[in-house]
């Protein structure tokens, strides 16, 4: 018969269109949102945050690099997943921490928060914050040590403790206070609100700016690659619990703003519990999270032993996600009552 | 004032009443000016016609044609077989080639049996008797007729219609709702046929409103059609009780329950039919379909297809006869075969990619995508997930997909189930914003096809058990049946040699009653091992 020789079509399942989204984009316009934060931990806080994000992006991409290999796994370092890892750990860091103790963290970070689960996709917590509850459990002290911000050598000179000997005690040049928080819960005095807001205080690397942090945050909600309700729900619940307790007792309790804009609340808000893998999908189960992350984080910072509680509250809440996501579902179409039969 | 004007506007025909909205859906590219630019005129017809038994939902027709018979335009040469089936007739006059298997557009890639048929390109017609007075006929002699035409749902699905024209006893028909709606990218056929035929639309719809006795009627179009929203519109200005519906263009607004839900605010439950909320779909090319067999008594023999696609070198709508080869269209349309890579049979979104160019047009065909890897580039890697949760923004059916994904991969398929993977519509929303590039309708597929195959196994292991336990049930009774006998015998044996002689013809006898006996329990086993069933029902009473 007439059969014309079949030309050769390519088979592909349905939908045969893409929108083009893809997890590296996601991933670089995080990187993105968070260059602002960046540049101002570097002008606060001079060579010493420019040396130690670069050490800990390095070392985090290095490590995810050298264990895909071991593991036989293809390279996952294009992504740009790991980069954001490494960058958030970095601005967690209390400036001058030594430079050897950044890259343990990192690496821990990797290792164990992240390519023990199988990698990208995969993880149980958020690794950046692995590393970093490891380096506050194994160096407490140097974690808790605050190299101040805005000295006037910053950009001529490292603090030496940055060049530290591996597990040797680390000598530090000049010592600020304490961070805000540090001062509420020991000495009973209150930073200006407005200085916390514009990141004139001192801290972790990356947490001191609320204002570029919140600017990162609200460029991702507009490219619709964050979810809002989760530093919504931890907002309104730090909000609500320590405006409260403020009513109650001014003298004993911080106002809202100042729980707000102090410490690593608004960096840990906006970039690090809303990192998709670790917090739950559904919008009902985000607002919980988020609720949960703020709550944690008042209790610990009014009542705990540590001044602040960002990081465990995250950690904790990571590690509830899971059941969140399996208690809360959404009412399938056609599933919401069967009211006649 | 204001009020007063608002519900004069109510009343008024072809005016927007409330619509509602479904949860996600996405906004992919329309590509749908390509193909309405120029009128729909017929396609060649084709030398050689191929037509599947199956090219609807249900049963395959059984053909009633031999090789080599005559066969004139629009005879039926294959009938229904069975309730969920349809006829198939005849696109033109000419002969029977063959009653075979060719290719066909299934995404299987297998072939399927078809009547082939060579035309004398007479187009000699069957004789018609045209229906003057449609309220004259009956509902029930009205739903044969839509059956013995062969009409079949034809806005992809390709249910039998004259089912779905059938509400059952005791349902009231509130709403007959006519989906003009085409929310796939790049199909046109409704769209044309509705700025084309409006007329024969509206004597459609009289009569699958005669045939529902529905209350009122909506025509449902997509705003990215607004010459068909005015051709209608105008059409219906003297109609009572049939409106139009203008909706906001989203993907998959034209899929049964999330067009319900747009335009009455009902969900269809999980599992039901839009009868169950008082409504009755058909799509546009039915009703025109409908009023085709009705009033010109002329069968399901051809439709509206979209020619488009950019290695298509003239796009546009064409009517084709049912059975026509692809590869004649892409010849007519000056298919650029070098820069072809991907021929789709459907939109892009739901339709499926095809093997062969061999295949022909059937009834549920509304579109050939003939695209190139400039405008379809081939998907990239999957990566894992990392639960952006865009799927589930995006789902019409407000599933957890990336849940489904994770468990059917897991194959998991209790807890897929758990998430309502039986809901899922495969509209494909999910895997188009998916920033992994997971494929995630085909693990759904997979999923689904897993589950009936563990349903049909586990049905099949269930008689199987049951053959088992009531054939060792039996062994065991016939068992302690010859042992029984046994000790009898011995019994016998043992009277026998202290009893007299007078005694042994009793227990001949005996024996022989026994024999008998013996014979017949062997017959009546072996009868029932011929028969299962009647085994399955005897060890059902045992069970019981």
């Amino acid at each position: 018969m007439d059969e014309r020789p079949n030309k050769t079509l390519k088979i592909s399942a349905a939908p045969h269109l893409a929108s083009g989204a893809s997890v590296e984009r996601i991933m670089r316009n995080v990187v993105l949102a968070l260059l602002p934060t960046t540049g101002f931990a570097v002008y606060a806080f001079g060579l010493a945050a420019l040396l130690s994000l670069f050490t800990a992006t390095l070392t985090c991409v290095l490590a995810e690099h050298l264990l895909c290999k071991l593991a036989g796994r293809p390279s996952t370092v294009k992504d740009w997943s790991v980069v954001i890892t490494g960058l958030l750990y970095g601005l967690t860091l209390p400036p001058g921490l030594p430079l050897w103790m950044v890259c343990l963290g990192g690496l821990i970070a990797v290792a164990m928060g992240k390519a023990l689960y199988g990698g990208l996709g995969y993880n149980l917590f958020n690794p950046a914050l692995v590393g970093r509850a490891f380096l506050q459990a194994a160096f407490p002290t140097a974690m808790t040590t605050w190299t101040p911000a805005f000295s006037a050598d910053r950009f001529t000179s490292l603090p030496g403790s940055m060049l530290a000997p591996p597990f040797g005690t680390p000598h530090y040049d000049q010592i600020s206070g304490a961070t805000p928080l540090a001062a509420m819960k020991f000495e009973q005095t209150l930073s200006d609100t407005v200085d916390l807001f514009l990141g004139l205080t001192s801290g972790s690397l990356g947490e001191t700016c609320s204002l570029l942090i919140l600017l990162g945050g609200l460029y991702l909600i507009a490219r619709r690659m964050m979810n809002w309700r989760i530093p919504a729900g931890i907002f309104t619940a730090v909000i609500l619990l320590s405006g409260l307790l403020h009513l109650s007792d001014a003298q004993a309790y911080p106002s809202p703003l100042f729980m707000l804009f102090s410490g690593g609340l608004m960096l840990g808000a906006m970039f690090m519990a809303t990192d998709m893998v670790a917090s739950p999908i559904t919008p009902l189960g985000c607002y919980l999270y988020g609720v949960l992350i703020g709550a944690l984080v008042v209790v610990i910072r009014l009542w705990g032993g540590m001044p602040e509680g960002v990081m465990y509250a995250i950690l904790l809440a990571n590690a509830v996600s899971p059941l969140i996501d399996r208690l809360i579902q959404p009412v399938a179409y056609g599933t919401r009552r069967s009211k006649d039969s | 004032m204001a009020l007063s004007g608002s519900a004069g506007q109510e009343s008024g025909p072809g005016v927007n009443a409330k619509l509602w909205r479904f949860h996600g859906g996405v906004h992919p590219p329309q590509h749908k000016a390509e193909s309405t630019g120029a009128p729909v005129r017929r396609a060649r017809l084709p030398k050689r016609l191929v037509l599947p038994l199956h090219q609807h939902i249900g049963e395959a027709a059984e053909p009633v044609v031999v090789k080599g018979e005559q066969v004139l335009k629009g005879q039926m040469i294959a009938r229904a077989n069975g309730y969920v089936s349809a006829a198939v007739h005849a696109p033109t006059s000419g002969v029977v080639l063959d009653i075979g298997d060719y290719p066909v557009a299934h995404p299987s890639g297998l072939s399927a049996s078809c009547i082939v048929i060579e035309s004398d390109g007479e187009e000699r017609w069957v004789e018609r008797t045209p229906v003057e007075d449609y309220t004259a006929i009956n509902p029930s002699h009205m739903r044969n007729m839509i059956r013995e035409a062969g009409i079949v749902g034809l806005g992809g699905a390709g249910f039998p219609s004259f089912i779905k024209l059938n509400p059952g006893p005791g349902k009231v028909v509130d709403t007959l709702i006519l989906n003009g709606i085409e929310c796939e990218p790049y199909i046109t056929c409704d769209d044309m046929l509705m700025r084309e035929r409006p007329q024969d639309i509206i004597a459609g719809i009289h009569i699958l409103r005669h045939a529902l006795q529905a209350k009122e009627c909506v025509i449902a179009i997509e705003d990215n059609k607004p010459d068909a929203y005015r051709i209608m519109s105008e059409a219906v200005a003297s109609e009572e009780k049939i409106r139009v519906a203008l909706c906001p263009t989203i993907y998959p607004q034209g899929s049964e329950k999330q067009l319900v839900q747009v335009l009455t605010g009902k969900e269809v439950p999980s599992n039901g039919l839009p009868i169950h909320v008082g409504v009755v779909l058909h799509n546009v090319g039915t009703a025109y379909a409908v009023h085709r067999a009705i009033h010109l008594n002329e069968p399901l023999i051809s439709r509206y297809v979209t020619i488009t696609g950019d290695a298509m070198g003239q796009t546009c709508n064409l009517e084709v006869l049912f059975g026509t080869p692809i590869i004649d269209l892409l010849d007519e349309c000056a298919a650029d075969m070098a820069r072809l890579d991907r021929l789709i049979v459907g939109g892009p979104m739901m339709g499926f990619a095809m093997h062969t160019v061999n295949a022909p047009v059937v009834k549920t065909t509304n579109c050939v995508l003939a695209t190139t890897t400039q405008a379809m580039p081939a998907a990239q890697t999957a990566m894992p997930c990392i639960r952006c949760g865009a799927c589930m923004d995006v789902c019409p059916v407000n599933l957890l997909p990336q849940q489904l994904y994770w468990h059917s991969h897991a194959k998991e398929f209790e807890r897929a189930q758990e998430y309502s993977l039986f809901d899922c519509i495969e509209c494909g929303c999910c895997a188009y914003v998916c920033p992994s590039n997971i494929p995630l309708v085909q693990y759904y597929r997979y999923a689904k096809a897993e589950i009936w195959a563990q349903e049909r196994e586990k049905d099949r292991a269930d008689l199987a058990r049951r053959r088992h336990e009531f054939r060792i049930e039996r062994m065991e009774r016939e068992k302690a049946e010859r042992a029984a006998r046994l000790q009898k015998k011995k019994a016998d044996v043992a009277a026998g040699g202290t009893k007299q002689k007078g005694d042994d013809k009793d227990s001949k006898k005996n024996a022989i009653q026994a024999a008998v006996e013996r014979a017949r329990v062997k017959k009546e086993a072996v009868t029932n091992e011929a028969d299962p069933s009647s085994e399955v029902e005897d060890s059902d009473k045992k069970l019981d």
